[in-house]
């Protein structure tokens, strides 16, 4: 690697410390100003004897004008040009071009070791799911029970008069092959889970973002007691801090630092106590609270998602709710329908990738703007579990002549207890996750194949 | 006379279950559930049709296929072969080996049966 480059930098750097005249170092070094000129901004290359002439004229070792940081950046530049062939004329000048443009060609840099961990990471996970052998493994042993389970359990369903020793035989197969998927699939988990830690997997920063909101359970007390705005911003710094082995990506830093400060101007807005005494006396209704203080109904729905469960429990005991360790639900989104605040529920999980169903409240608010939507909703599956969900979408920005407003719209999913979804005569309104798990087979908002059975 | 068809898999709950349907179906059924020698012990049973698992203790069906394929007695013997990957490479490979038809676990007892019977003719 060739290292007589960006000495000029160097040079003209070490120039000025010394307080040195441009003239006055060309004089001493034998040669013109504008020559020295020209070295001094990378247009000529250096070496050899007049390297170490001018070096002595600044009264530095040589080697200190000609090593450093930036010989590993002109390497690395040349293998970015190596992988992604440029004109031969250009990859000559890229010692000028680094000493012209040192920002730009640490962004080069920057992003080709990117890419180059990017594609490593794809290589290695396409490899696991190809060629990892204990998966493999488990998946085949896994849908060997499962074979055996259908054909069996059919068997049984389907053969008139089957004789009792068959019966226990087919009985008894069936808890072992039902015992033996069980186990494998803790197996897998286990597995999946360690590889998970292990490897550290790919995380976007919603990923990132999600887990620093987990981690405090979507309640910061440290918001909650007031205080200046000097002391929420340290609490604020603090907090991000703290959390730099979640917050790995800028995005996601500066993304869960604009929430915390919401959260503070929300927490200024609509007290804690003040929210739980509202919330005994009136339950969960935004619209009236908001009215009533004068707030915006998106604030008191934020507002509502920060209470821990435990907290909002005893003040909802007569209601339909079953409101769980979690509390309530929340989603976000924008006008082009992008989440951009999530908080899932163990039953009400929100998509990770992609997006939502289409049949969700949150998007019925958008397309109808400060109307405030109460729904009682089931999700799609086995098991689904029933909620109510209440949606509003209101401008973000104050109204002008000649401009439409962007919306934002909140929905909160509050779950339903048994007893509270058989209320209403009405039956629950069938909605899901996302297309791509939702089982449901006709459903008029399906926009993707779902990769459950029946949902296509 | 009843028609004869080779089970070779290695889920014994499989086995049992497979064996049971064909057998209340009107076949003739005999099991082996090891890769290892089980070209040998097609050869030798000389079945109707062959149902061949793909991933089998000692050696794949892949190689089963492509050997019992190469030459002897079951050179033309319908195989239908069994998977608990339905990747379009299984199912290419399994075609230009040999196999007659292929099927991805888990299947319907019906599939299987019907399956069969196109298979074994009239």
């Amino acid at each position: 690697m060739r290292r007589e480059t960006l000495t000029g930098s160097r040079i003209r750097e070490r120039r000025l410390i010394n307080g040195q005249k441009q003239a006055d170092l060309a004089r001493k070094a034998g040669i013109s100003a504008s020559y020295l000129n020209l070295i001094e901004h990378n247009r000529r290359r250096i070496g050899g004897k007049l390297l170490l002439d001018i070096a002595s004229a600044l009264g530095v070792e040589p080697m200190s004008l000609s090593e450093g940081a930036e010989a590993a950046l002109l390497g690395a530049l040349r293998e970015v040009a190596a992988m992604h062939p440029v004109e031969q004329s250009e990859l000559e000048r890229v010692e000028e071009f680094a000493g012209r443009f040192p920002g730009w060609a640490n962004l080069i840099e920057t992003l080709a070791q990117r890419q180059s961990s990017l594609e490593q990471t794809v290589v290695s996970l396409t490899d696991r799911m190809t060629h990892d052998p204990q998966l493999a493994e488990a998946l085949h042993d896994m849908l060997g029970a499962v074979t055996a389970i259908r054909s069996t359990s059919s068997i049984l369903v389907e053969t008139d008069k089957l004789e009792p020793e068959w019966q226990d035989r087919f009985h008894r197969n069936l808890n072992e092959d039902a015992t033996r998927l069980t186990e494998g699939s803790q197996a897998l988990v286990a597995y999946l889970n360690d590889e998970t830690s292990e490897h550290q997997q790919v995380t976007t920063p919603q990923d990132e973002i999600e887990a620093f909101f987990q981690r405090h359970g979507y309640h910061f007390a440290l918001l909650e007691n007031g205080g200046s705005d000097t002391q929420a911003h340290d609490a604020i710094e603090s907090m991000l801090e703290s959390a730099d082995d979640l917050l790995v990506s800028a995005s996601a830093g500066a993304q869960v630092k604009r929430l915390l400060i919401r959260y503070w101007s929300d927490a200024q807005a609509f007290g804690f106590d003040v929210m739980l005494d509202e919330v005994s006396n009136v339950g969960l209704e935004p619209a009236l609270i908001a009215a009533k203080y004068n707030l915006d109904i998106g604030l008191v729905m934020r507002r509502f998602a920060s209470v821990p469960g435990d907290l909002l429990r005893p003040l909802l005991q007569n209601s339909p709710y079953d409101i769980a360790e979690a509390g309530i639900g929340l989603a976000v989104c924008d006008s082009s329908g992008t989440l951009t605040m999530r908080k899932p529920l163990p039953r009400f999980a929100l998509p990770r990738f992609g997006a939502a169903c289409p049949l969700w409240s949150l998007y019925q608010a958008l397309s109808r703007p400060l109307v405030a939507l109460r729904e009682r909703s089931q999700l799609s599956g086995r098991d689904g579990a029933p909620f109510e969900t209440l949606a509003f979408a209101a401008p973000v920005s104050a109204p002008q002549f000649g401009a439409v407003p962007l919306l934002e719209a909140h929905m909160l999913m509050i779950p339903l207890s048994a007893s509270g979804a058989a209320q209403n005569m009405e039956p629950l309104r069938p909605i899901g996750i996302s297309c791509r798990i939702c089982p449901r087979g006709e459903c008029i908002g399906r926009r993707e194949p779902s990769i459950l059975a029946g949902g296509v | 006379m009843n028609k004869h068809v080779l089970l070779v898999e290695d889920e014994p709950n499989i086995i049992e279950a497979v064996s049971f349907l064909l057998s209340r179906d009107g076949w003739s059924v005999s099991t082996h559930s090891n890769g290892h020698d089980a070209a040998d012990v097609i050869r030798a049973k000389q079945p109707d049709v062959l149902v061949l698992d793909v991933m089998l203790p000692g050696r794949s069906g892949f190689d089963i296929l492509e050997d019992i394929r190469s030459e002897g007695a079951c050179k033309d013997v319908p195989v239908l072969m069994l998977t608990a990957r339905g990747q379009t490479k299984d199912r290419e490979r399994a075609e230009r080996l040999g196999a007659t038809r292929f099927m991805t676990k888990p299947f319907s007892n019906a599939e299987i049966i019907e399956t069969l019977h196109e298979l074994s003719g009239p």
